[in-house]
């Protein structure tokens, strides 16, 4: 039996189906790259983060609502979701103030998609999440302690 | 090619839910092997979701999410029988999308 060819073979189906998805409109490469601010990812700060975001120093708002445990016993595993009642919400984002890299996710939300995010974040130690909403084109923000019994940046 | 992602669609009084359970190590960079070496970072940095061939959520994720992150939405619209499409991309440029239909 002929490896190499098969090897050959393999390889040219896999570039085949890539580009069926790029066709199709599925993965959009020069979107998927430029989008992802390094900058804000990379901050060791809070207000570095915020700076790279645009955000400045945002106003706490009551209308932004975080939903977290007050006690996380696994920090590996710490569900978070936020919701914004701010009219014309257009960008949720997550921060967790004592990680290493402390913006975890940040949300584009479309017109039409209700500002309500839940997903799950990894935790070091005990730290105050923060929720930062751009609305209207001006940030909003709101915070909320965990405490995490079992740190989930162990090695 | 990583493993499928786990996508629920459910409509209800003209809302969509969806709920993804994606399959990714989300590696941080930050932790060492038995040996003593850096792992290095491998995560999930962006993400699409669609309805049909409108996006209706983008996301970027950094380090701090968990292994094999969840992530759920509401959006307005959307019918049984409905497309949803859900695509993510890594930071070694891997990528993987899958789709459901509300149901």
């Amino acid at each position: 039996m002929n490896i190499q060819r098969r090897d050959t073979l393999k390889a040219g189906g896999g570039l085949g189906m890539l580009g069926l998805l790029v066709a199709a409109g599925l993965i959009r490469p020069e979107l998927a790259e430029a989008a992802w601010n390094k900058g804000a990812f990379d901050a060791k700060s809070l207000d570095a983060a915020m700076a790279a975001m645009g955000a400045g120093k945002p106003a706490e708002s009551a209308d932004v609502q975080i939903a977290a445990p007050d006690i996380a016993e696994n920090g590996a595993v710490v569900p978070v979701g936020v919701v914004s009642n701010l009219p014309k919400t257009e960008q949720i984002s997550i921060m967790i103030e004592k990680n290493p890299n402390m913006l975890a996710a940040t949300f584009d939300i479309p017109e039409g998609t209700i500002a309500d995010v839940q997903t799950r974040v990894k935790m070091g130690q005990t730290s105050d999440i923060y929720a930062v909403v751009k609305a209207d084109g001006k940030f909003y923000m709101s915070k909320k302690e965990v405490k995490v019994t079992l740190g989930g940046c162990g090695g | 090619m990583a493993n499928p992602m786990r996508i629920r669609a459910s409509a209800k009084d003209g809302v969509t839910e969806v709920r993804v359970l994606m399959s990714h190590v989300m590696e941080t960079g930050q932790r060492k092997d038995a040996s003593g070496a850096l792992i290095p970072a491998h995560f999930i940095t962006e993400l699409t979701a669609k309805h049909n061939d409108k996006v209706v959520l983008s996301a970027q994720f950094g380090p701090s999410v968990s292994t094999n992150p969840y992530l759920a939405f509401k959006f307005k619209g959307g019918a049984k029988g409905d497309k949803v499409t859900v695509g993510w991309t890594d930071n070694k440029g891997e990528s993987r999308a899958d789709e459901v239909q509300i149901s």
